[in-house]
């Protein structure tokens, strides 16, 4: 408890060096998430993964700065909306399949459009387009159950009720 | 051989589901179930002596070197298999988790056979 | 008109993850929700409607067969998608005017579409793996939906049947693994085909007692089914018509189904099997409902042995074309259809009888507060419509000419004299005589009596609570039609039976499209 009396701006958390050193780390391992989930059709990883790997950028921030800031950040309804917006997308690449190459999920752009050259980034049709939308939805799904789950006090007394739930 | 072992992880997170009183350790027994079937479903493909199955540019070059690859890479349909089974599984630890806490909040308790309000 | 077969799974899904959206949007928000979602509901049944006695095979994505996965509609697979399509549409406009006593409606609409979503995608699918993955879709759905209320009772009842459903499908999952390993292929009639000219090894019967195991869980047969009485009566009542009504017949019975006759192809033993857990389901569910004093657990336990009843018309079927073997006679084949037929007409029917009755309970229970038998009393009086498609319900359970539960009934023990299992034939009469005393024991209890003073308020439901309601009381009446009248029966009924008693001609069928 006297540590986090110590901070400098009040805020609940932990100690300034590891405050400063997992912002910078933060915003590297976002981008090494984004780079997992463009390049999905290369290597190893694609959307599911990439997706991990963002809200676990978040996780980092909510640990280190605690929580009421991570929700100035990116709070509850935006990520909500995010999180249908990515999946509103997937169905959305499946039904231009259906509606421009004939059956859902037809890979539309490869086959009439774009193919690209193989191994490029641009190539294999919509792949990488649904690793975007996948991505975008895992990493708002991952980051709103880790959220929830942590609005949880560590000392309640049980029967009591706990502010901010419905 | 090793089969007998994924299925011997198998029985050990069942036993665990099954015999324990704390809600958190009948979790953690489902989940031990799932990474051996998750396990089981990876050893199938594999071929001995493969390799990886991603494609790179020398497997392109040429016709020969393809026939090669498909010859030697490991089987990749259980892997994306195993993929959509690991987020199924990953979704459900959250679903049950949350439920625990939940409970925990209005019974007081973590141990399941004091939380028998429905009987009969 | 020939919609295309992604359309049953892709509408309720691509409107479920729409509808969170509304959730932070105000009283107008909800009711913008709740219109979408009805709207759904009733388009699907539309398109049920319309895609009857069609037999069509979609490849998703244009793959070919043993590369993608595939889609399929035959007979049995629409009967059952107008099966959910009917209870899915009365519980959805059930549910407008009912969640309002819960906060986060738009939530529990896009789980209940989720629901939906999955319950089509097991029905429709041609892959083994993608009935894994849509199973899994629906089950969790379910687990979320049955503690909607966050209180005592439902956290506990979730709990236990989130345990007892994960374990289940793990089991699932275990035997897809097995026969992945053992056949090479995941299609399923790729898997028959494998099966028919390698025959079955020890790996693959392991596969198939663990598909039994796995699917008997979720269908709640006899030493299976721990979960139900606890998770039915905690969960809302909209919810409790959907899982007894179609989710425990959609992920249970037609899984177990279409894998036991079409993929492995139905042996003596297997036969035997169905047939035992059938009558030990039906005895079990009828002894253990009578005793009950809560309203909702004397209907879980009552489903528990009506689907006893589908479990042993369809094993009898089976054991019957099993026991003939390859040289089947046209008597015997006629027999195995009848006891099919009885099986799947019985599934229909109770999916529409059951589902009224637990909305019925919804109902006194919003009027009077108190699922305890002991405490109700009288309210005939007070609650006219309701007492009426109780009654109806009640009585076509029970099997009094003419509602449909009598035929279906009629038809099983028909089959049973037929084929000379005279004490199964038996048995069946003396469980429909249990199954009579605990229907009077409620409509005693429940609405004829006195009426207490803590009663005195109590007013009858809303409109579209009693829309959904006379709906499914008009469908208990005139569903006895569908086996009397021989150009239905032709159409929607025979088709489902002809797909079981074909057996592993479904993979020829398919192979050859």
């Amino acid at each position: 408890m006297a540590e986090k009396e110590k901070n400098s701006n009040g805020v609940k958390g932990m100690t300034v060096i590891v405050k400063t050193i997992s912002s910078w780390v933060k915003v590297l391992i976002f981008l090494f998430g984004i780079y997992i989930i463009l390049f999905g059709h290369l290597t190893p990883g694609g959307g599911f993964a990439g997706g991990v790997i963002v809200a676990g950028s978040y996780v980092l921030l909510m640990l280190a700065f605690g929580r009421e800031f991570v929700e100035e950040n990116l709070s509850l309804p935006v990520a909500s909306r995010l999180d249908c917006l990515g999946a509103f997308l997937f169905a959305l690449i499946a039904i231009l399949g259906l509606a421009l190459g004939g059956s859902f999920f037809v890979n539309f752009l490869y086959q009439k459009y774009l193919p690209g050259e193989a191994l490029n980034l641009i190539s294999a049709g919509t792949i990488p387009l649904s690793n975007i939308a996948i991505g975008l939805k895992v990493a708002a799904s991952l980051f709103l159950v880790i959220f929830t789950l942590s609005i949880c006090c560590k000392d309640f007394k049980p029967g009591t009720p706990v502010n901010g739930k419905e | 051989m090793l089969y007998a072992l994924c299925f011997l992880l198998f029985m050990i997170g069942l036993y665990c589901a099954v015999v324990k009183k704390n809600m958190v350790k009948i979790v953690i027994g489902i989940m031990v179930m799932e990474y051996a079937v998750n396990l089981f479903l990876i050893m199938l493909g594999y071929r001995a002596g493969g390799e990886a199955p991603i494609i790179d540019k020398g497997h392109l070059e040429s016709a020969n070197e393809f026939a090669k690859f498909v010859s030697s890479s490991v089987d990749p349909l259980p892997q994306a298999l195993v993929l959509t089974a690991i987020v199924i599984s990953l979704g459900s630890l959250a679903l049950m988790i949350s439920i625990c806490i939940r409970t925990y909040e209005k019974y007081g308790t973590f141990d399941i056979t004091e939380i028998r309000r429905l009987k009969g | 008109m020939s919609i295309p077969l992604p359309v049953f799974i892709a509408v309720p899904l691509v409107t479920a993850f729409l509808l969170p959206v509304f959730s932070g949007l105000g009283r107008k928000g909800k009711a913008v929700a709740t219109v979408l979602a009805n709207l759904v509901t009733v388009s699907l049944l539309v398109m049920a409607v319309a895609s009857i006695g069609q037999f069509r095979v979609y490849e998703v994505g244009k793959w070919p067969i043993p590369l993608g996965i595939n889609l399929v509609l035959d007979g049995l697979s629409s009967l059952l998608l107008l099966a959910i399509s009917v209870v899915s549409a009365a519980a959805m406009l059930f549910s407008a005017r009912y969640m309002e006593q819960y906060t986060a409606k738009a939530k529990f609409l896009c789980l209940f579409l989720l629901m939906v979503a999955g319950m089509n995608g097991v029905v429709l699918s041609g892959d083994i793996f993608n009935l894994f993955v849509f199973l899994e879709i629906a089950s969790l759905a379910s687990y979320a939906l049955v503690g909607f209320g966050c209180e005592h009772e439902e956290l506990e009842a979730s709990f236990k049947y989130m345990v007892l459903g994960s374990i289940g499908s793990i089991f699932i999952l275990f035997a897809v693994a097995l026969v992945y390993g053992n056949t090479g292929s995941l299609n399923m009639a790729y898997i028959s085909k494998a099966i028919q000219s390698s025959g079955l090894n020890a790996g693959l019967s392991f596969a198939m007692a663990l598909f039994v195991v796995g699917f008997g869980l979720k269908a709640a047969l006899v030493p299976f089914h721990a979960w139900l009485p606890d998770a039915h009566p905690s969960a809302p009542a909209p919810i409790s018509a959907m899982l007894s009504g179609i989710l425990i017949k959609t992920l249970g019975i037609y899984a177990l189904a279409r894998v036991v006759f079409n993929v492995f192809g139905v042996s003596v033993s297997m036969g035997w099997l169905l047939v035992a857990l059938g009558l030990l389901s039906m005895v079990a569910g009828a002894f253990l409902a009578i005793g009950q004093g809560d309203f909702k657990r004397l209907l879980a336990y009552s489903s528990i042995s009506q689907i006893g009843y589908v479990v042993l018309g369809i094993g009898l079927g089976g054991l019957i074309i099993a026991r003939a073997g390859n040289s089947i006679t046209a008597k015997e084949l006629a027999w195995a259809s009848l006891a099919i037929l009885g099986g799947l007409f019985h599934l229909v029917n109770h999916a529409v009888y059951k589902s009224l009755l637990f909305l019925t309970s919804g109902s006194v229970q919003m009027s009077t507060g108190t699922r305890q038998l002991k405490q109700m009393g009288g309210l005939a009086e007070k609650l006219p419509f309701t007492r009426a498609t109780c009654t109806v319900a009640s009585a076509s359970i029970v099997g009094i000419p003419p509602f449909s539960g009598f035929w279906s009934k009629l038809i099983l023990v028909i089959a049973a004299i037929q084929a000379h299992f005279y004490w199964v034939a038996a048995i069946i009469v003396f469980v429909s005589l249990c199954t009579l005393i605990m229907y009077l024991k409620v409509q005693r209890y429940v609405f004829l009596g006195e009426l207490p003073e803590n009663l005195q308020q109590s007013k009858e439901a809303k409109n579209s609570m009693l829309v959904a309601m006379i709906f499914l009381a008009c469908l208990c009446v005139l569903m006895g039609l569908l086996v009397l009248v021989p150009s239905l029966r032709s159409h929607i009924l025979n088709p489902a039976v002809k797909v079981l008693t074909d057996g592993l001609e479904y993979s020829t069928k398919i192979i050859n499209m």
